[in-house]
């Protein structure tokens, strides 16, 4: 034993013990729980949420999302950093931005990224749907609103068939046969490709595809596997499967007010939990907090009597 | 100067095998509280090992097959009983008052375990390449961007989240949890709070 453990051991009466033999018996223990665990329970593995599902699903969900992105309404399109400048966008504590000092860092387009870059590589594939995207995109912008503006005020009315969406009379310009286009890609289940399109036969990088449904589609299809924020799904998994428990004051702070009544939610709570962190990783430092466990008295549930010298 | 033979005297004062791999302990090692340590360095090695065999066969192969369906159930619960594990004893550790007498690193790098754990478990939750993945990425994301971290640590980014989570982050773990234990067996097991360190020889450690 070295002179410093010697000192510090003084008045302390040893005894034998094995610690490798508790470490084998310890890795034998967890592997057991754990492969009955997976044994009885299995896991979770819900398939990830299609534009082909929602498109035969949830057909209004997709017109919805195309139609507010070519508007430039869609959630992404207003959203700020780090994907585009909106201003007033960023969320924002008295001045404090984090998400404006990072800036744009990820460019998304709204309109291009998730309509009319994935129409014009099928366009190559049908005359019909080029000429129609020639017409929008030659068409000034102010135009292209008005066409936008009327389908999105009559898509409640819409009816939805094979070929694709039937709006009600009206003139929306180019959009139709657009429209027509887009369910038809989504449905052959090559929209996600189509956005994701890289130049290049690899990828791993799904950001563009992942932002397409991140709305209502992603909403609608949590909601039956109760992972809704507001079901606290944070700390869950599909299908009531325990997920990230550890995150549960993560998670319940956002329920709470001011949080839960916040435009700057995410800013709010992550400083709340990073200040936390921060006094937990310091107790030992902190004088009051460091007395806790002495004055708590829990530790004599441990070290069950004080040693007789 | 003789660096190797430095390195040997250095670990034979400071560190000897006695020290290192004790078959003694102090008589007040006499709680299940000290499994838990344990219990989550065990979970941790499980948790490798079960990962090594999903990553061996890429991030789709347990989507198609049952065995590898199974490997990512073992998987799957055994973060659950690392967490579980990691939790306890951090609670212990804090009634115990465990950072006295020079073990503040030791406290703070456990609390930095569990806060790195923390994106470790969330980069495993993005990578399986599910609903779930999908549902977590689109709502993590606005968490990320807020702080003004979600451009550089993209949740959306399947390649990064994967990379993070089959090697940087475990390696980091796997990192402090050596510094961690190295550290524990350095100083030797914290003395009761009753029964403080005497004075002598040396003097009273603070
Ligand atoms: C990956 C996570 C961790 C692993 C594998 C781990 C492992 C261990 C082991 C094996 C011991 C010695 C046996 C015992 O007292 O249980 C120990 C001691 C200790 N751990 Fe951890 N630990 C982890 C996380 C933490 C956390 C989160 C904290 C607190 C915030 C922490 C604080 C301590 C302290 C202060 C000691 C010294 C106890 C003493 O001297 O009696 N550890 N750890």
């Amino acid at each position: 034993m070295s002179d410093r453990q010697r000192r510090y051991y003084r008045g302390i009466s040893m005894k034998p013990d094995d610690l490798l033999k508790e470490l084998v018996w310890a890795l034998v223990i967890v592997l057991g729980l754990g492969l009955i665990l997976a044994a009885v329970f299995s896991s979770p593995d819900e398939p990830a949420l299609t534009a082909q599902r929602v498109a035969k699903a949830e057909p209004s969900v997709l017109a919805g999302t195309a139609l507010r992105a070519l508007a430039g309404q869609s959630a992404i399109a207003e959203y700020g950093p780090p994907y585009n400048n909106q201003p007033g966008a960023a969320q924002s504590i008295g001045g404090f931005s984090p998400q404006t000092w990072a800036g744009v860092q990820i460019p998304i387009n709204a309109p291009k990224a998730f309509v009319l870059r994935p129409l014009a590589s099928a366009a190559a594939l049908s005359p019909n749907l080029k000429t129609a995207l020639l017409t929008y995109e030659a068409a000034p912008r102010s135009e292209q609103q008005v066409w936008v503006g009327a389908a999105l005020k009559v898509l409640p009315k819409a009816r939805y068939d094979a070929a694709g969406v039937v709006l009600p009379k009206g003139d929306y310009g180019p959009l139709p046969t657009m429209l027509d286009g887009y369910f038809q890609l989504a449905k052959s289940g090559l929209l996600e490709a189509a956005i994701n399109q890289s130049g290049s036969v690899y990828q791993t990088d799904f950001t563009q595809a992942l932002l397409l449904l991140q709305g209502q589609a992603m909403a609608d299809a949590a909601t039956p596997l109760h992972m809704l924020g507001a079901q606290w799904g944070m700390m869950r998994e599909p299908d009531n499967y325990p997920g990230a428990v550890w995150l549960w004051l993560y998670t319940a702070l956002y329920q709470v007010p001011p949080y839960s009544t916040s435009s700057s939610a995410d800013l709010l709570v992550g400083l709340t939990i990073s200040a936390l962190s921060l006094i937990l990783l310091l107790v030992p430092f902190i004088p009051g907090l460091r007395d806790i466990p002495r004055v708590s008295g829990i530790h004599r549930l441990i070290w069950r009597r004080p040693k007789e010298r | 100067m003789n660096w190797t033979k430095r390195a040997q005297e250095t670990l034979r004062r400071e560190l000897p095998y006695e020290d290192l791999l004790p078959a003694e302990l102090p008589a007040y090692v006499h709680s299940y509280v000290y499994y838990f340590g344990v219990a989550t360095l065990a979970s941790f090695v499980v948790l490798v090992a079960s990962g090594v065999v999903l990553v061996s066969f890429g991030p789709q192969w347990w989507h198609v097959s049952g065995i590898g369906h199974f490997f990512n159930s073992l998987h799957f619960w055994t973060v659950q009983i690392f967490f579980f594990a990691m939790v306890l004893h951090l609670w212990a550790q804090f009634f115990m008052a465990a950072w006295r007498d020079g073990r503040q690193w030791t406290w703070v790098i456990g609390v930095l375990l569990f806060l790195i754990s923390v994106p470790t478990a969330l980069t495993g939750f993005l990578s399986q390449q599910n609903f779930d993945s999908q549902w977590i990425a689109v709502q993590g994301k606005d968490a990320m961007n807020a702080l003004g971290v979600g451009g550089f640590f993209n949740l959306l980014n399947f390649g990064q989240m994967y990379s993070f989570h089959i090697v940087i982050l475990p390696l980091v773990l796997g990192i402090l949890i050596g510094l961690h234990v190295l550290m524990v067996r350095w100083h030797g097991v914290v003395r009761p709070i009753d029964d403080p360190p005497q004075p002598g020889k040396g003097g009273r450690r603070k």
